[in-house]
């Protein structure tokens, strides 16, 4: 009897390279920043609406990510960093990745508009249009300010969170914005300072290959400054109080501090110790940020007891 | 030579259906889910409210009586 296999492809997508195509890990950050912002909010909602409202932003931002590994399949491939991915490895192909992006926006738009307000989804909807055309088609391949405007939309969710909760936008979901905004290029100048061979390879205009790690090291000292003054000003507003500015001046000084490190090496010194100041400032910024809208969250806790506030 | 149906092809395609199963139950469930809120804290449960409309809870107010010269 003949054995015919004739279907006997060896890649076919499981369930998880359809969880991959939408950027687990961004997820995770765009959950947690999502659900502060709706969390810190004057006005409760309903643990239902709250969830629903959380789990659409997050799956919005999946969308975004499917989105740009469809069309930058093939820079994945050339990448150390992102060969990995579903759509470049071959489990997934491009136009399922495409297929995969729209229906989920589309679900993901539609259903934030019906749980919270359409103000919140069209923000969603404006950040999802932000990251796939106006990042990945426009900026990402045209200028090494890539990563400073398509910042923006990384720094959406906290802010959809807080329209999602009061139906408005106000001084404190705009510094949230500011805080993500501000924070992005520091943090991804500090990697690109150690992965600058992908890039390079791929042909990514980043700063470091394009004007050289020296400018770069300028950037990220000069970014850092700019930053701290919007995540001190949140402290000050209805939001914040001394909890927030506590922790915020002592990761602000310790931020400075990694950028002037970062700043005064040259590539002599840190190819020698294999980038390890800017490798450490890059894993601080994570913290960073997590640790700014942790204490926010610290001070709605406070404010909802009587405490905390200005 | 027997047929193999549990080659690792089937099992990442059992993993994709049961996948997309479990999260289209899910997603019907939490559409039930926010129905259900939506319903009880009182909001507009359709589309027109407008007064006489069938199932408008607005009362229809009679027009006033026009103005009449002594």
């Amino acid at each position: 009897m003949t054995d015919i296999r004739s279907f006997d492809t060896p890649k076919d997508a499981g369930f998880g390279d359809y969880v991959q195509l939408l950027k687990p890990r961004v997820m995770s950050l765009v959950v947690f920043t999502a659900m502060v912002g709706l969390l810190v909010a004057p006005v409760r909602l309903h643990p239902v609406e709250a969830f629903t409202a959380i789990l659409f932003i997050a799956l919005g931002a999946g969308a975004s990510g499917a989105l740009n590994m469809w069309w930058d399949a093939d820079i994945d491939v050339i990448m150390r960093r992102t060969k990995g991915r579903p759509v470049p490895a071959g489990m997934v192909e491009a136009g399922e990745a495409l297929a995969v992006g729209l229906a989920l926006s589309g679900i993901s738009v539609v259903m934030l508009a019906l749980a919270t307000n359409i103000l919140a989804g069209a923000l969603l909807a404006f950040t999802i249009f932000f990251y796939a055309v106006v990042y990945s088609m426009w900026l990402k391949r045209s200028t090494p300010q890539n990563i400073v405007i398509g910042g923006a939309a990384g720094a959406f969710p906290p802010m959809i969170g807080w329209v999602a909760a009061t139906g408005s936008v106000s001084m404190e979901a705009a510094l949230m914005f500011m805080l993500i905004f501000m924070w992005t290029p520091p943090h991804f100048w500090a990697l690109a300072l150690f992965m600058n061979e992908d890039y390079s390879k791929a042909g990514v205009p980043m700063l470091t290959v394009t004007h050289g790690k020296k400018v770069t090291r300028n950037h990220v000292l000069g970014y850092t400054i700019a930053l701290i003054p919007f995540a001190v000003a949140l402290g000050f507003t209805s939001i914040g109080g001394p909890v927030y500015l506590t922790v915020s001046a002592l990761l602000n000084l310790e931020f400075l501090r990694g950028a002037y490190r970062i700043w005064k090496r040259d590539e002599v010194v840190a190819e020698a110790d294999k980038y390890k100041v800017e490798k450490s400032v890059f894993r601080f910024s994570l913290l960073y940020l997590f640790l700014h809208f942790g204490a926010l969250l610290v001070e709605a806790v406070l404010h909802g007891q009587g405490m905390g506030s200005w | 030579m027997a047929f193999k149906p549990e080659h690792e092809m089937h099992r990442r395609r059992f993993s994709r259906n049961v996948g997309v199963g479990i999260a289209l139950g899910c997603f019907v469930a939490l559409v039930f889910a926010l129905t259900v809120v939506k319903v009880k804290n009182g909001d507009m449960m359709h589309a027109n409210d407008a007064p006489g409309l069938l199932g408008s809870t607005q009362p229809i107010v009679p027009a006033p009586a026009p103005a009449t010269n002594p």
